[in-house]
């Protein structure tokens, strides 16, 4: 065990960073959610890495039920733009702006 | 490895159990018996389910319990005052909500059984949300309460507004719970464990890992609870959604929202305070600003009460960063919450009886005139509108009152003249709806079925008697808060 | 340490990958390949069970539906590079990622920012010692994502059938 914590922790950050950023600037609907999952994803990398630096199995526990929710969150998700690409033929989210701000 | 049964209770969580329960025998029932009278009879159980489990919860007042309290670490759930009457909150959010949905509902051709089912397993996650001691299952009754809601949101599809509707709260929701599981991970690298109690004792030497935690938490509540600067999903959301949601979601996940946040950040999160405490006034100010001032130029009424519902969050929110420094903060916010319960949805109630189909009959403009089609109804409106203004004697005055009083105990000053300065402008938007019903005419039909008038004569009646008797119900908060902090705090 | 850096550059780049794919097929391979790598680190940080779920369940499942709902969907080409988004948009990006990356920097670089500096001992993470913990200690939150799946499943359900049934 060489790998100190800390890296673990800049590895998770920068991959939740790019999830991010994928969320504001992108605006295909599907790679929007794409970069949501990889935030999740940096989340499970972060409880997975405590886990093993405090000795204690929680952490691994922990995303299983993160998992759980991006599952869920995906069916939801891929539903949704399905139904509202049959109507609108884009999944463009600029151009899904009905209503104004 | 030998497997040792963690101590249940299964009483503390049977309200919860009967509300989402009663959602799965709803779709049980699907299969057993006709679509109509599965239809006919959904309303009648979903009433009977909320009236059952809300004995459940008045009878628990009074008491503290834990429950799933595995060998040798700290319970799963808490049951006390805190979540009693939380409980009771979102079971009366039901049942006003089942009352404006019943006749409106097959109106506008929306009336799915469904609706009921993904409404009780929302309220489950709610109730959830005020009763989790653990940050997990926070994260698990967030998601429980806000997923039924992105599927409600698009009920009205193929209405483009209402898919968009979905779609938009759907992204921002997701989003948001990504920022919270990385902060609720990041809280728990800081302090060794998600259940509360470990996550108090741990926190104040967590370091900036912890702080860092926080203020990721921080984020995905403000976002649930549509504080600025996280608030832009909101007016579209409550637009496109069918109008008896728009009600639901006002109140329910926002309550949600904040039960969570209460118990987390001023139990969990206390002692570091003075880091929050900072960041919340100023997110309190800042939503305040925009909701009041941007509400002005709605001309619909379902953005208006949009823009109206995140200013309501910015007095919560002052009641929140008054908490830590004022005996009164946690109490006042769930006074206010009570009171908003029933203005918000009384006024709902008033927009759904005007609404004529779907998305048509809700401009400020359709309002021109209602005082002579309905004197009564306008009367009830008004004073909803005079209520969200706090204008005594309603609810709404004596909410504002106690979170003011509380923000100025924490020595918040600027936050508390603010306050007082948005809620003056508010007033005019509020009571724009009140000249425009009496002092113009105006066409338009009414659908006032029994069960809506019902719904509208009880959220008078409370907001009055919450207006008359601030008191007696203030005591009833007080014990709610006192007791609910105490019992973390012992572990 | 050098499996660690290795690891880590490759999960970055395949992230970055999908975050400037032009072809949204493209984005989903490059998130698969993200995955993988994630499931390589868990390896090495002893949760050889959670780095089995990330590749069946992220990899094999939810990564296949997407692609299945791009194909459906015929959506690959949609709109292209990052950016296309208003310039705003990308200042605003680009100003919270900065904030969010040199905030975690102070964190990382402040020394003693994590309470148990060194590496407690390995501890038994096999799927036995992880499911009794399961259901011992988060047997409620386990309960509670049965609702939340339920909720789901209704919810796609209510989206996906055909308009007529709401009609009365």
């Amino acid at each position: 065990m060489t790998v100190p914590v800390e890296w673990y922790v800049a590895l998770s950050a920068i991959l939740f960073s790019i999830g991010a950023l994928g969320v504001l600037l992108r605006r295909n609907a599907i790679i929007i959610f794409m970069s949501v999952e990889l935030m999740l994803n940096a989340a499970n990398l972060l409880f997975v890495a405590f886990s093993r630096y405090l000795g204690d199995l929680d952490g691994q526990v922990l995303v299983f039920f993160v998992i759980t929710v991006a599952a869920a969150e995906v069916a939801v998700g891929l539903a949704l733009i399905v139904v509202i690409f049959r109507t609108k033929q884009s999944i463009n989210i600029d151009e899904i702006n009905l209503m104004k701000g | 490895m030998e497997f040792v049964t963690p101590t249940i209770n299964i009483l503390i969580v049977l309200p919860v159990l009967l509300v989402a329960g009663g959602g799965a025998l709803l779709m049980l029932l699907e299969l057993f018996m006709a679509e109509e009278r599965v239809k006919q009879w959904a309303p009648t159980l979903a009433i009977i389910v909320l009236a059952l489990a809300f004995l459940q919860t008045i009878g628990l007042w009074g008491q503290t319990h834990t429950t799933f309290t595995p060998e040798g670490s700290s319970p799963m759930v808490i049951l006390d005052n805190f979540a009693t009457f939380l409980n009771v909150i979102f079971l009366l959010t039901g049942f006003f909500t089942v009352l404006i949905s019943v006749n409106y509902l097959p109106r506008v051709g929306l009336n799915r059984s469904e609706y009921y089912m993904l409404m009780l397993f929302s309220l489950s996650g709610m109730m959830l949300m005020g009763m989790a001691n653990d940050l997990i299952l926070v994260f698990l009754a967030l998601e429980v309460l806000s997923i039924p809601l992105y599927i409600l949101a698009g009920l009205s599809r193929p209405r483009p507004e209402s898919e968009e509707s979905a779609m938009k709260y759907f992204f921002l929701g997701a989003f948001s719970s990504a920022i919270f599981v990385f902060g609720i991970a990041l809280t728990y690298g800081a302090t060794g464990s998600t259940a509360l109690p470990a996550v108090l004792a741990g926190v104040s030497n967590g370091g900036a890992l912890a702080l860092a935690g926080v203020a990721m938490m921080l984020v995905g509540f403000g976002f649930k609870v549509a504080a600025a600067p996280f608030h832009m999903w909101t007016p579209d959301v409550y637009e496109g959604a069918p109008t008896v949601v728009t009600a639901f979601m006002s109140v329910g996940a926002k309550v949600g929202g904040f039960a969570a946040m209460l118990r987390v950040f001023v139990s969990a999160f206390g002692s570091l305070g003075q880091t929050w405490v900072p960041a919340v006034a100023v997110i309190a100010a800042i939503t305040l600003i925009i909701g009041n001032v941007v509400a002005i130029v709605q001309p619909n009424i379902k953005r208006m009460l949009a823009y109206s519902s995140i200013a309501h969050a910015g007095y919560i929110l002052m009641a929140v960063a008054a908490s830590v420094n004022s005996p009164d903060g946690v109490s006042a916010a769930l006074f206010y919450m009570f009171a908003y319960l029933f203005t918000n949805l009384g006024a709902f109630a008033i927009a759904i009886a005007a609404e004529r189909k779907l998305g048509e009959g809700v401009m400020l403009d359709d309002y021109k005139g209602l005082a002579k089609r309905s004197p009564l109804l306008a009367l009830a409106m008004a004073y909803f509108m005079l209520s969200l203004t706090g204008i005594p004697p309603t609810g709404g005055f004596s909410g504002k009152f106690f979170v003011f009083r509380a923000t100025l105990e924490a020595g918040l000053v600027w936050l508390a003249v603010v306050g007082v300065i948005t809620s003056v402008v508010s007033g005019y938007y509020y009571l724009r709806v009140v000249y425009l019903m009496y002092m113009y005419d105006g066409e338009g039909e009414l659908h006032t079925k029994p069960a809506l008038l019902t719904a509208v004569a009880l959220t008078v009646l409370a907001t009055l008697v919450l207006g008359l008797l601030p008191g007696a119900w203030y005591e009833i908060t007080k014990q709610a808060a006192l007791q609910g902090l105490q019992v973390l705090a012992g572990g | 340490m050098v499996l660690f850096i290795i690891l880590a550059i490759s999960a970055v780049a395949a992230a970055l990958g999908m975050l400037f794919s032009r072809n949204a097929v493209h984005s989903a391979l490059f998130l698969v390949l993200n995955f993988a790598i994630v499931a390589a680190l868990y390896l090495t940080l002893n949760a050889p069970f959670i780095a089995m779920v990330q590749i069946t369940v992220y990899a094999g499942a939810i990564i296949v539906l997407f692609l299945f709902v791009i194909m459906l969907l015929g959506a690959e080409q949609l709109r292209g590079v990052a950016g296309d988004g208003g310039v705003w948009q990308r200042w605003l990006a680009g100003g919270l990622t900065a904030v969010l990356l040199i905030s975690f920097a102070s964190i990382l670089f402040q020394g003693n920012a994590i309470t148990p500096a060194s590496a407690a001992g390995v501890i038994d993470t096999s799927p036995a010692a992880l499911g009794l913990r399961l259901f011992e200690a988060y047997v409620f939150p386990f309960e509670v994502t049965g609702v939340l799946l339920l909720a789901a499943i209704i919810g796609v359900v209510v989206l996906s059938i055909s308009k007529k049934r709401g009609q009365q």
